[in-house]
């Protein structure tokens, strides 16, 4: 609680360095939490992992020697330790299923959810951030209730029926989008022998390579995904972006802009919009993370091969480590996301920093 | 009836509950203006006749299969919804479909906002240590994806509606705690806590009886906003085959089970899907009124 009254020069500093601290200090203590449900909702499940690895016809002399293999003997701290010390190592164990690292399959599976989930994003304040500012401009106005209406159509959304009912609409009847899949089953193939593959994300690859064919199917296939997740974060950023201009709107510098004949457009989109844009940049990282795990529902309808339907695909064979490694890297992500936008939030609003 | 009015609007109550009850009324009035809150006012009470009076309105049974009558086009005679994959009717599957869903909400708002209020009260009444371990654990909570974390538990678990609704209890506590634990902030060293405690009340009489009355408003604001969400992971969950399991006429295991058809017999998948996209808008329709109503610093002005 002490204040000093050195602004600049070391004081400075100081309290930056500690800031900074303080961050990365919660930064761990959440990430070693979400270690330890992850390391403990995959203790108590059900299956034996031994079993799982040898078989149900093991001798007692096997099982022991693989409970030594797996240090599954040792006590439940020490068995935590060396988890810690494997995921931070890039370490997810192993999968049941596909005998592979899951840390290899995740790096297949995450560049399409990162595609989908950024195209979204895009798409979401593209249309939510300008549908929000009108709406706060006229209060009230048939423009205002529409906008409220669609936003809250979009929270009460089961995106998974309608992912359906847009594949039956667009894709089965109007044949307007390609279907499930990144790609149609024919450039599938190619994917592999003609492309090479910077990012994992289609869209990028293929323009990488000028397959400008190959980029407009891909194109055909995500722009129903993505829409879909669009609309849902555009539902969320543009009743965000309602609230913050609103607030914006109503103080004096406003007024005094106004006063002093200031373009109306102006004093909307530069003077308000300079200072609502602080909260909705954590807005948008926040939906930015809330589609990276809202794609779980999605990436099912849409055959995505996607970290959600890994996650998903995994859980209903009971693959363990792969549900755990998947949780956890969409678990980071969120934690990073966060602490992103507080970063952003404090570097864009001075009375932040503290 | 104008009797009954007069003495709900009366100024100078002069019992507690006439104050009470007057506050309702004045607050219900308020509601009654914003049209959008009205109807979903209409489809939160419509829901729960229609899952009290299920077993009258159904005309069929809903898990009876009858395989002579399969795929029945909606608008036929006899099955305005047409019928599912097994010839059951699914107007009466929609119906009984509606107790599953009320019963899920309810068993979840009946735990994870209680367990959210004690958490954040406890927190913010004694501050300190306590209070950074018990927002720690929030926040752990809180980075975990909600949907993410409830599959994961309902791996360990098993599927099934108990378990679905534990696991949807477990992710949705902690934003009750950081309300609860706002709310006892500013009031934990006001007047009135100090005068009950001088009395010689411990903290627990203080927290259960002085403090959790302040934060209810803003906790059941949350509430009904986040009863929507509720249903829509549950319906996410039964979609995924983790939650109700068949031949439970759960909505979102009966979109599930229409995927196959989806471009043959359409409608088996869209009237579960569009039962659960009318019933979560009513309640989001209803708490954004009521959180205007409730909550006069965010109305707007």
């Amino acid at each position: 609680m002490e204040q000093t009254d050195d602004i600049g020069g070391n004081g400075r500093i100081w309290s930056l360095l500690r800031e900074f601290g303080e961050a990365v200090a919660t930064l761990l203590v959440t990430f070693i939490g979400l270690l330890a449900v992850t390391f403990i909702i995959s203790r108590v499940v059900p299956i034996d992992p031994v079993t799982a690895l040898i078989g149900e016809r093991a001798t007692a002399q096997q099982i022991a020697t693989a409970r030594a293999e797996l240090h599954l003997d040792d006590p439940m701290i020490v068995q935590f330790g060396r988890y810690v010390w494997g995921v931070l190592h890039g370490d997810f164990g192993t999968s049941i299923k596909t005998g592979r690292p899951v840390i290899e399959e995740i790096a297949r599976f995450f560049p399409a959810t990162l595609e989908l989930s950024t195209l979204a994003t895009i798409l979401g304040v593209l249309i939510g951030v300008p549908a929000g500012v009108l709406a706060a401009t006229k209060p009230g106005s048939i423009a205002d209730q529409f906008v409220r209406l669609v936003g809250l159509m979009g929270y009460s959304m089961p995106v998974f029926w309608l992912g359906l009912i847009g594949l039956l609409v667009f894709y089965g009847t109007l044949g307007w989008v390609g279907g499930p899949g990144r790609l149609d089953a024919g450039y599938d193939m190619m994917m592999d022998f003609d492309v090479t593959q910077y990012t994992g994300m289609i869209l990028l690859d293929t323009a990488l390579n000028g397959r400008w064919d190959m980029f407009a199917n891909a194109l055909s296939h995500i722009i129903l995904p993505a829409g879909l997740l669009g609309y849902l974060s555009m539902a969320y950023i543009s009743r965000m972006t309602r609230s913050f201009m609103m607030n914006e709107l109503g103080q004096e510098y406003i007024t005094t802009a106004r006063v002093k004949g200031m373009p109306e457009r102006r004093v909307v989109w530069v003077h308000a919009m300079k200072n609502a844009l602080v909260p909705l940049i954590t807005v948008i990282a926040l939906s930015y993370a809330f589609l990276l795990e809202g794609a779980v529902l999605t990436e099912t309808i849409f055959s995505w091969p996607g970290l959600g339907r890994y996650i998903t695909d995994a859980l209903l064979v009971a693959d363990m480590p792969a549900v755990m490694g998947g949780t956890i890297v969409v678990g980071a992500v969120y934690i990073g996301l966060n602490l992103v936008s507080d970063l952003l939030y404090k570097l864009a609003d001075p009375r932040a920093r503290t | 009836m104008t009797g009954v009015i007069t003495w709900l609007r009366d100024p100078n109550p002069t019992s507690r509950a006439q104050a009470r009850f007057g506050q309702t009324y004045m607050g219900f009035l308020r509601l009654r203006r914003n049209h959008l809150a009205m109807i979903g006012l209409t489809i939160s009470v419509v829901l729960v006749l229609m899952s009290i009076f299920a077993p009258a309105l159904a005309p069929y049974d809903p898990i009876a299969q009858n395989l002579s009558d399969r795929f029945i086009p909606p608008l036929s005679p006899g099955h305005w919804l047409g019928t599912d994959d097994f010839g059951r009717d699914i107007w009466s599957r929609i119906l009984y479909g509606s107790r599953i869903t009320l019963y899920i909400v309810l068993l979840v708002i009946l735990t994870a906002p209680v367990a959210g209020l004690i958490i954040g009260t406890v927190a913010g009444y004694f501050g300190g240590w306590t209070d950074r371990v018990l927002m720690r654990i929030t926040d752990i909570f809180l980075a975990f994806p909600k949907l993410i974390l409830a599959l994961a538990l309902v791996a360990v678990l098993g599927p099934g509606m108990v378990n679905a609704v534990l696991a949807i209890a477990l992710t949705s506590w902690p934003p009750y705690a950081r309300v609860a634990r706002a709310e006892t902030l500013t009031v934990r060293s006001s007047d009135y806590i100090a005068a009950v405690r001088l009395q010689g009340a411990g903290p627990v009489r203080i927290i259960f009886g002085h403090i959790m009355p302040m934060c209810l408003p803003s906790v059941i604001i949350r509430v009904t906003l986040d009863m929507a969400g509720v249903i829509l992971t549950a319906a996410g969950l039964g979609f995924l085959g983790l939650g109700v399991q068949p031949p439970l006429p759960e909505w979102g295991l009966m979109v599930s089970s229409g995927r196959k058809f989806l471009f043959e017999q359409w409608w088996v998948s869209t009237m579960p899907g569009l039962a659960i996209f009318i019933v979560s808008l009513g309640f989001n329709l209803l708490g954004d009124g009521l959180r205007d109503v409730l909550d006069p610093r965010s109305s707007g002005k």
